[in-house]
């Protein structure tokens, strides 16, 4: 069963810019579903219509069976929100604005249900504590809670860890996938956090320009790529000897680099070959291709927009280094 | 869900909000207090208002008037807040009409005006104002119906502005000029022409004469044409506060 269905969205803002752009996916009941972008890709503007706070310029949307452009109530009453920045009061305490959010949705025996939903995020200890105090993490934690108050059938996140210390952020993963597991919580969340994609979510769609260029698992979209990547770090003298022995092989200053289907299989392999003809290996890494060289891929650019060298690039990646090995 | 449920919890947090902001109510009366004690002390017997009543329990009607209004229009700036800190989006989001939105934050800064013209009253019969428990019981409804009508002047310029800067020069521009222009602090029967033509326009005129006719029994303008201009005054920017806000969001 679809919790969400959209066909064709497309928003253009009077200013003549296109912020989404015809895009169309389904989410099935209990998946957590990701979009992952970079900066004003037009997630946000994608959820925003999707709850109804942004009218669409053109095509449809369903949740729960119920149209985004002209059943408004319906729609806000089966979804929960949590919004990119903070949309708690922060002078009231933690029960408090579950109490005003529990009212406005007109949520029968109140008292218990907050109770429940404090339990859910920990947040049972502080609930009289005003949000002020509290720290980024606990206020993201305490916003889900709200979002689940009222029984929403679909939780929408947007960036939830945006902002977020990585410690505290994992940490906020940890409720997102407990809401799936544990009580079957369709979830559709934007990031634009590769980790976080890869960690969390069901299917991708990687969206740029407002348009969804690839829509998948995340292993179906990383093997898309082809396979994984095996650098070598050589001694300037044997780079020319290795390129010939590797034909397939890219030259990267001192490095060269290998496409091969499985890193861990065939590393021995090559390491094998390198002894053979008595080439040094000062280092060597394998590489496991991540979702931002899917939308490397796709795009041409980085999914930061800080721009990182190859060479940091390549050593960032996760995977395991041997040092000196190959000797 | 009910649209009254709505009214009643925005009207909640506005009332948590304001109780547990002590120092913004002491703050918020300091300024009647200067009026009352150290201009209307101090020209008590410098300046003679005629009709018999003394300099301070002329101002005071003005006084509380000018009380009701700053804390009445303050309910624009708690709208702009709301949008900026992003509570705005939690009561936009939820299954209610905008309408109730606007008649719960209104409600709400009513019952803070309310609260804040009663303290007001009260220091000024500490200090010398003569009021009976009748007139007193009177009083209570007026500062209510007074005070909607300048909630709407809040929401609708919170819905129009886009920021708290914005919100301040409309303040200055607007807010004080109809607080100096009412005949708070003298009789407007004694302005220059133009003066006293856009002392006709301040709808404020209107809510300080009524009040003083009310409190100390003597007004420019009778309670024939007061009472069914704030009455009138307050329905209609109630209904514009209301179509503003709705049209904004």
């Amino acid at each position: 069963m679809n919790v969400i269905e959209v066909k064709n969205l497309s928003k253009t803002f009077s200013h003549g810019i296109k912020a989404v752009d015809s895009v169309t996916f389904n989410v099935e009941k209990g998946e957590i579903f990701g979009f992952l972008g970079p900066n004003g890709a037009g997630k946000t503007t994608t959820i925003n219509m999707l709850c109804t706070l942004l009218k669409s310029t053109s095509g449809d949307g369903k949740i729960c069976g119920y149209d985004i452009a002209s059943q408004h109530n319906q729609v806000r009453e089966c979804i929960g929100l949590v919004f990119q920045d903070m949309t708690l009061d922060d002078q009231l305490t933690a029960r408090e604005n579950l109490e005003l959010h529990a009212r406005l949705y007109g949520v029968p025996d109140r008292k218990k249900r907050i109770d429940q939903v404090l339990e859910i995020v920990e947040l049972r200890d502080r609930e009289n504590s005003i949000v002020k105090t509290f720290s980024g993490g606990m206020q993201r934690r305490l916003e889900i809670a709200r979002g689940l108050i009222h029984y929403p059938k679909v939780l929408f996140l947007d960036e939830p860890t945006l902002g977020l210390d990585p410690q505290t952020r994992k940490h906020v993963w940890d409720y997102i996938v407990k809401l799936k597991k544990e009580y079957g919580m369709t979830i559709f969340l934007t990031t634009h956090y590769m980790e976080e994609a890869d960690e969390l979510c069901d299917r991708i769609a990687v969206i740029d320009h407002g348009k969804i260029i690839a829509l998948d698992t995340s292993k179906k979209l990383k093997d898309s790529l082809g396979g994984d990547t095996i650098i070598l770090d050589l001694n300037d003298r044997d780079v020319a000897k290795a390129l010939k022995i590797f034909k397939d092989a890219k030259r990267f200053d001192g490095q060269i680099i290998l496409s091969v289907k499985n890193a861990g299989k065939q590393i021995e392999e090559v390491l094998e070959k390198c002894r053979k003809n008595k080439i040094e290996v000062v280092e060597a890494n394998i590489r496991k291709p991540t979702l931002n060289d899917v939308f490397l891929k796709l795009t041409g650019r980085e999914i930061r927009e800080e721009t990182v060298g190859l060479k940091e690039q390549l050593k960032r990646g996760e995977g395991f280094r041997m040092r000196g090995h190959g000797r | 869900m009910s649209n009254i449920q709505a009214v009643y919890t925005v009207w909640l947090r506005e009332m948590i909000r304001y109780f547990r902001q002590k120092e913004r109510i002491i703050g918020s009366l300091v300024m009647p207090i200067f009026w009352l004690l150290i201009f209307g002390g101090s020209m008590r017997s410098s300046i003679d208002i005629g009709s018999g009543i003394d300099y301070m329990s002329f101002i005071a009607p003005g006084v509380i008037a000018m009380s009701i209004m700053f804390s009445s229009v303050s309910s624009g700036i708690s709208i702009i807040w709301d949008r900026e800190l992003g509570f705005m989006k939690e009561m936009l989001i939820a299954p209610v009409s905008r309408v109730s939105i606007v008649f719960g934050k209104a409600l709400g800064t009513v019952a803070a005006a309310l609260i804040q013209g009663t303290m007001v009253m009260i220091i000024a019969i500490l200090v010398g104002l003569k009021v009976s428990l009748l007139t007193a019981a009177l009083i209570l409804p007026l500062m209510v119906l007074i005070s909607i009508g300048l909630v709407g002047i809040g929401i609708s310029i919170g819905s129009l502005m886009n920021n708290v800067e914005g919100f301040q020069l409309i303040f200055n521009f607007l807010v004080m000029p109809m607080f100096f222009l009412s005949g708070a602090l003298f009789p407007i029967k004694d302005l220059p022409v133009v003066l006293k033509l856009a002392s006709y326009i301040d709808p404020l005129t209107y809510s300080v004469e009524l009040l003083r006719r009310i409190i100390v029994g003597v007004s420019s303008i009778p309670i024939s044409i007061t009472l069914p201009f704030v009455l009138g005054f307050s329905a209609v920017m109630m209904f514009v506060s209301s179509w503003l806000f709705s049209r904004r969001s």
